[in-house]
């Protein structure tokens, strides 16, 4: 009897959930879906600061998706699809933008920090064996001191 | 060699520095514009005071005009208003891009609060709005005699924005125009 409510409370979220599972956009050929979920969290919203369209609430993005289908259903090219946009927004729109004179230090800067690091890497491993070297001569040196002083205390005696 | 080595962070971190300090007087919601220098795009749209009259862009080409992309449910719209009356009494020519926006509202605020526009499109479901690359209103546009835009303002127009951004390039807009 007690456990009526929370039942009745589960099955409520469950129902919301199912709501969320239906697909609400449509498409001629089902195979154009896949495209269209990548292209939406590809491109981000021009209001939002750092949201994609897939993720985006505002009025522009729901457009902007609308537009991406529209232009999937009219056999148009991821690329060309882009091109359409990036015409209008500018590269704003595109989380992954092609490789041009002003996005070249975005694309570059990885590979040039990797190597930077890799470099310091080396060296500082390199360096670590020269000590390990130059440790272990000193202490033959000094077991050498040693038993010359151990030698010449007993020729004090 | 060393010794400037052992420099080597600092100046990096000087570097950095400078290059953050810069990046704080940027606006992040600020896009580039992707279509300065580009003709305005073509379109087939109703007038906003008359749905069967149907407008194009040759309705805009011959005069040095702004297009003032607004609506109804645009709160900064009610800011920019006055000004836009304030421009068009001064003899510039403003040309209304009503956008995603109901009809009678937009007709009502006119009606309330003066229109400052030669004429209004009313572009009902956003299409010409997408082609300008308009992501929220209000926007403004600067067009030469030619039907290209020379200038884009996304935001609100007041008289500092209007002095700084506009009224050199729209005087010289116009004296080539002559």
């Amino acid at each position: 009897m007690r456990l009526r409510l929370p039942i009745g409370f589960i099955l409520l979220l469950a129902a919301t959930a199912l709501l969320g599972s239906e697909n609400l956009v449509q498409f001629s050929d089902e195979s154009l879906r896949a495209r269209y979920q990548v292209l939406i969290t590809e491109l981000r919203c021009p209001k939002c600061q750092n949201q994609n369209l897939a993720d985006s609430d505002s009025p522009i993005s729901g457009d902007l998706r609308e537009e991406v289908q529209r232009m999937l259903e009219q056999q148009l090219t991821d690329s060309e699809i882009k091109d359409y946009l990036t015409s209008r927004y500018s590269e704003f729109i595109l989380y992954r933008p092609d490789v041009n004179k002003t996005t070249y230090l975005l694309w570059g800067s990885p590979v040039v920090i990797l190597l930077i690091g890799l470099i310091a890497a080396l060296r500082l491993s390199r360096r670590n064996t020269a000590q390990v070297v130059c440790s272990g001569r000193t202490e033959i040196d000094h077991e050498t001191r040693l038993a010359e002083l151990l030698k010449s205390g007993e020729d004090d005696k | 060699m060393n010794r400037i080595a052992l420099f080597l962070p600092l100046a990096l971190f000087a570097v950095l520095t400078v290059v953050l300090l810069l990046g704080l007087d940027k606006d992040p919601a600020e896009l580039p514009s992707a279509l300065v220098g580009e003709p305005f795009p073509i379109f087939s749209l109703p007038s906003l005071h008359d749905a069967n009259q149907m407008l194009a862009e040759q309705d805009i080409l011959g005069d040095v005009v702004l297009v003032n992309v607004w609506a109804t449910w645009c709160f900064a719209c009610r800011i920019e208003h006055a000004m836009l009356n304030q421009l068009a009494e001064q003899g510039v020519k403003v040309i209304g891009l009503n956008y995603k926006d109901n009809r009678e509202a937009a007709i009502d605020w006119l009606r309330k609060r003066g229109d400052p526009y030669a004429f209004s499109i009313f572009d009902e479901r956003g299409g010409l709005g997408i082609d300008l690359g308009v992501y929220g209103a209000p926007e403004t546009y600067l067009l030469d005699a030619t039907g290209t835009i020379r200038h884009r303002r996304v935001g609100v127009v007041d008289d500092r924005v209007w002095n700084s951004e506009f009224r050199d390039l729209y005087a010289q807009l116009v004296s080539n125009k002559r």
